[in-house]
């Protein structure tokens, strides 16, 4: 594992889905088996390039995610490394009996990709808004369940579940995202990242939220509090070790998800906790709602999902110890 | 070999995975016997005169592939595969207890010869057909058969799969459907009709479709299978109009889907089986 943290709040200049497809174009040259399914959103995560320049690898199901996570397993079994795209609910939720039995427990090991997670489904609105596509991931036995940070993260990791036996399901924002990494950067599947490092709390972070957890460690800075700030992109399987090890040498605990808490980083941060060393925990995330339509930024105030909201949670967590 | 020995060869195959399909499910004295049966035929055929496969090499890369959408049948299935020598036949009347290898519905990971996991009805259709697209872009010259039943062409997911065949112009995959008729709840026209009939719905999606007017008749299902392997540009449908329980002599009145009998009833229906298998033999 090796990066280099930025860490200026400010978005990347490309857009994040070209992280994934520039690590297709690069392993689809390299190895003929590396195949891409699509359910008609080609033209949504820039796939369009994937289908020109590699024909016999790049396969468009229609609208019909149950049939293309099939195709996917299909394919898998034919000796293929196969991603298989659709926006977060329907890879999650529309496809989810197909992934499990086709795929998962048949030891097929798809890469299931889904787009705009939690409030980046923004415009779409609710009925696009996926707070529980990793909650249902993380129930299927052995599954690696990961939500990337930036560009450079999503770039690594591509390749990382390529070589991977195992299922997995990631998320992807499509459009820009604040850049926390410079390009090159190495991560480690199930690994941890420490951005800061804190001494009387940590904050437990993934996606988009983890810049807001690094500006919310600026905010607890300036008022004499020192948080320690980490990435854990990988839900499962979760790094035990560095959440115990923060545990004990920080004493209280927040984790930030733009996901449901209840059955998400929240729920599997405090359950390594609770079993090996119990500290004051407090978990920023969707409270038990739907999602809604509008903006990203104002859907991220009406869902508590900001570094303030972190910040005060921190000090919450901090009083209770 | 002349057509007609080896028609009279697929017979007595039959006769004998109908046989043991019958005593594995009657050594635990319970399972799918309805579905088991009707697709017996079809599966001589397929394994004693059709496929290529290796039955030391189940994962042979240029073999034919068989996926048994409709998971429920895995006895015929394990029957076969156990005469075709994949393993010792013995081994499958484990079925169904602990830790076997030969569960209630297919299971790539645990039956050699078993090419892709089915139970979730639909799914078999569209892994199949991602195996046959798979073998397409490979340039393999193989075929992918795969087995639906009539009850399962409820589920959407079968003609999700329909249209992505015939738009991928997967001519290396046979789709048979075994129209016995009956699924779990009585009739399938008193359950979930199918309109114009599953012949009709398939060629409405695009494909070839064969009608097999006797679906348990190996020399009609074989030449259906022969006019298939000619068919260029488009997925063949062969409609096997089966019949539900069929040579077991408790399922067969009652067109069962899972069946219960008595102890007496299963001795009747393996001595009846036996009877057969020695008719057909002597012919």
């Amino acid at each position: 594992m090796s990066f280099t943290l930025i860490g200026k709040h400010e978005k990347d200049a490309r857009a994040n889905r070209d992280g994934y497809v520039d690590a297709m174009m690069e392993m689809m040259t390299a190895d003929s088996k590396v195949c891409h399914i699509d359910c008609d959103l080609y033209n949504c995560i820039n796939t369009a390039k994937l289908e020109k320049n590699f024909p016999k690898q790049t396969f468009n199901a229609g609208i019909a995610e149950a049939n293309a996570m099939g195709i996917a397993a299909g394919l898998c079994a034919t000796g293929r490394t196969v991603f298989m795209h659709s926006f977060g609910c329907f890879a999650s939720r529309r496809a989810f009996d197909q992934a499990f039995m086709s795929a998962a427990y048949a030891k097929l090991p798809v890469h299931v990709l889904g787009s705009d997670p939690g409030v980046c489904a923004a415009y779409n609105g609710g009925t696009h808004m996926p707070f529980e596509d990793m909650a249902l991931y993380m129930a299927v036995p052995e599954a690696v369940v990961i939500d990337p940070t930036d560009f450079a993260m999503i770039n690594c990791l591509t390749k990382k579940l390529a070589a991977s036996e195992k299922f997995s399901f990631m998320r992807m924002v499509r459009k820009t995202v604040i850049k926390v990494y410079e390009d090159g950067a190495d991560f480690e599947i199930g690994k941890g990242v420490t951005l800061k490092d804190g001494k009387d709390v940590t904050i437990i972070a993934s996606g988009i939220m983890v810049d807001e957890a690094l500006k919310a460690e600026e905010t607890l800075a300036a008022e004499g509090i020192s948080a320690k700030v980490i990435d854990m992109f990988t839900w499962k399987p979760i790094d035990e070790e560095l959440i115990i090890e923060s545990a004990k040498a920080t004493g209280a605990i927040v984790t930030a998800e733009n996901h449901q808490v209840k059955c998400g980083l929240g729920s599997a941060v405090s359950q390594v906790v609770a079993k090996n060393c119990p500290v004051p925990m407090e978990m920023i995330g969707i409270e038990d709602r739907f999602g809604q339509v509008g903006a990203q930024g104002f859907l991220q105030e009406e869902y508590g999902l900001t570094a303030a909201h972190i910040v005060e949670a921190a000090k919450k967590a901090v009083s209770r110890k | 070999m002349q057509k007609a020995e080896k028609m009279q060869e697929l017979r007595v195959f039959a006769a004998e995975i109908r046989l043991e399909a019958l005593k594995t499910i009657g050594s635990l004295g319970f399972g799918h016997v309805g579905g088991s049966m009707s697709v017996v035929e079809a599966l001589a055929v397929l394994y004693g005169a059709v496929m290529k496969v290796d039955p030391k090499n189940p994962r042979w890369e240029d073999r034919d592939w068989c996926v048994m959408s409709k998971g429920h049948a895995g006895p015929a299935m394990y029957a076969t595969l156990g005469l075709k020598g994949f393993y010792p036949i013995e081994q499958a009347y484990t079925l169904n207890q602990p830790h076997t290898n030969f569960p209630s519905h297919t299971d790539r990971t645990k039956t050699p010869g078993v090419d892709l996991t089915t139970g979730s009805l639909g799914q078999g259709m569209s892994t199949a057909i991602g195996a046959a697209l798979g073998n397409k872009m490979d340039d393999k010259n193989n075929h992918v058969f795969v087995f639906v039943g009539d009850g399962e062409c409820d589920e959407g997911q079968v003609w999700e799969g329909a249209e992505f065949a015939v738009q991928y112009k997967l001519d290396n995959l046979v789709c048979f459907v075994d129209y016995n008729q009956y699924q779990l709840d009585g009739a399938v026209d008193s359950i979930m009709g199918h309109g114009k009939g599953l012949g009709a719905k398939f060629d409405a999606f695009g494909w070839h479709v064969i009608e097999v007017e006797d679906g348990n008749d190996v020399e009609q299902i074989y030449d259906a299978v022969m006019a298939a392997y000619k068919v260029k540009g488009m997925p063949t449908c062969i409609v096997l109009n089966t019949i539900k329980g069929k040579g077991a002599t408790f399922a067969e009145p009652s067109h069962s889907h899972s069946s219960q009998p008595t102890k007496e009833q299963w001795d009747e229906a393996i001595a009846a089986a036996e009877a057969e298998l020695a008719r057909v033999k002597a012919l």
